[in-house]
């Protein structure tokens, strides 16, 4: 994976190689802040999340990024079969962030301040 | 380790201590070493043959003792030949043995056999950015210490109900003090500053909480060296946005085969990267992430470095350091010569190129060598 993560496709494994794994593929794509995450049960009752922490430090001041969880609920409306509703958001979602993988470009593009000082509420704005 | 810091620590961590670095067997036959090698499956005969080929050219006093061990036969006796012969001399060099997981529970690891039975209780890889070697990270220099004896590699594993397999992962105080202690030495010797010991006892707690302890014991008799610890997952992720924050690392089996890979391909991959397994008793020295090379065998497209590099730590662990450095130098050298990298480098070279380059490099260089 990290020589060469283009000839994987779709990975399946147990539990703690899952962990380990999913860890080091968010890390080549620039971090847990856009990777999104969902978990599938029995009679596809599943939970949709994000995967970083909980940032007590930055709880209530309206600077926490969204995308991921923005991302996991776009895996939960796919989940759900409201393709229409998935395809509204994500169309929006990808033509600002220009790709996953331009996720910090799209905020520096969208203010030329620090990732740091972009308020949250005006992130989920612009998408709206 | 001084006497007052040996003394506040527990009774079987100052037994532990009273256990010495492994000595090198003494020189024998005037002044010759006479050394294991095990030539392995894969590309491990070829790689074994362009090691006896560069000692013999560059006058290296040690000669090998070649033992084969037979990978596909159900007996356990060429491992057991293979044993005898590294007890005898001390020390091996070997290729790797493969280990088809389509054979039965009852057939173990050739390898894992070996080094459980040797008691090679410390993987230690060094990874380095090597300097020719195109790379996604630079100035990468991590040691890894993996514990090799027991954890996850134990191979307890039992099916009391048809379709639910229980397997034993096995962590002990005695093997998790010795290979911390084992790690804070390494680092105190080479002059490292941290140490950072990796685990999932948030997990296992009482597994990875033994040995996260036993990590944290150590640690109060170097108080020159910082230790901190980091969870597994969250140490692959910085390992591949941040390698260089990290220095020594301290781990058991399972996650130092995972780090380890994931240090080896950071730093341009398995062709570059030699290990060494390290007992009270006896050493052996073999390529960084163990691979057979299968699907390249007999075709000369095989990196030799990983290799030749092992063979420089064998070298330095006969204390035959002039001839390692030279050897060293040499591969080095060839390294950064991007003309002759080969096909996992991104290059067109070929085994024998690489290693004639290199023998080309070591007589430059102005030692008495055979003709080319």
């Amino acid at each position: 994976v990290v020589q060469d993560l283009t000839q994987f496709d779709v990975l399946i494994m147990p539990n703690l190689y899952g962990d380990i794994l999913s860890d080091l593929c968010a890390g080549l794509i620039e971090g847990l802040r856009v990777t999104p995450n969902g978990n599938i049960g029995i009679n596809r009752v599943a939970i949709f999340e994000s995967v970083h922490g909980t940032g007590p430090e930055i709880a209530s001041l309206d600077l926490a990024n969204p995308t991921t969880l923005l991302l996991s609920a776009i895996m939960m409306l796919c989940h759900m079969g409201l393709h229409y509703d998935r395809n509204k958001i994500q169309t929006v979602l990808t033509k600002d962030l220009g790709g996953i993988s331009k996720c910090s470009e799209f905020t520096a593009d969208i203010c030329p301040q620090r990732e740091s000082d972009l308020k949250c509420t005006f992130t989920v704005a612009t998408i709206l | 380790m001084t006497a007052r810091c040996v003394r506040t620590l527990s009774g079987s961590l100052q037994l532990l201590l009273r256990n010495r670095w492994p000595k090198p067997p003494p020189a024998q036959y005037g002044g010759r070493h006479t050394v294991t090698l095990i030539p392995g499956d894969g590309i491990g005969p070829e790689l074994a043959n362009h090691v006896r080929e560069l000692f013999r050219f560059c006058c290296v006093p040690v000669d090998f003792e070649v033992v084969n061990v037979d990978s596909t036969m159900d007996s356990e006796d060429d491992i057991n030949n293979a044993i005898m012969a590294i007890r005898r001399n001390g020390v091996a060099l070997k290729g790797n043995l493969e280990t088809n997981h389509n054979l039965p529970p009852s057939y173990k690891s050739r390898n894992n056999l070996l080094r459980t039975t040797l008691d090679l209780y410390a993987n230690v890889m060094h990874c380095q950015s090597l300097p020719g070697v195109r790379t996604r990270h630079r100035n990468i220099d991590i040691m890894i210490i993996r514990e090799n004896t027991e954890g996850e590699y134990s191979s307890l594993e039992h099916e009391n109900v048809p379709g639910v397999v229980e397997c034993l992962k096995i962590i002990t105080r005695t093997k998790s003090l010795r290979i911390a202690d084992y790690a804070f030495r390494t680092a105190r010797e080479k002059g490292r500053t941290r140490v950072t010991a990796v685990h999932k006892a948030n997990i296992m707690k009482l597994g990875d909480g033994l040995f996260l302890e036993c990590c944290k014991e150590v640690a109060g008799g170097y108080p020159e060296i910082t230790f901190d610890s980091m969870i597994v997952d969250n140490t692959t992720m910085q390992l591949v946005s941040r390698p260089q924050q990290f220095d020594v690392m301290v781990m058991p089996n399972l996650y130092g085969n995972v780090v380890s890979n994931v240090c080896t391909g950071l730093v341009g991959g398995p062709g570059l990267v030699p290990g060494a397994n390290y007992g009270e008793d006896y050493a052996v020295f073999e390529t960084g992430t163990r691979n057979t090379g299968k699907s390249i065998a007999n075709t000369n497209t095989a990196n030799p470095t990983a290799m030749l590099l092992a063979s420089c730590l064998l070298l330095d662990h006969l204390k035959l350091h002039a001839y390692a450095n030279m050897i060293r130098r040499a591969i080095l050298s060839t390294v950064t010569e991007t003309r002759l990298h080969t096909a996992d480098l991104g290059g067109q070279g070929s085994t024998s190129e690489v290693v004639q380059s290199i023998m080309k490099a070591v007589e430059s260089t102005g030692p008495r060598t055979l003709s080319l």
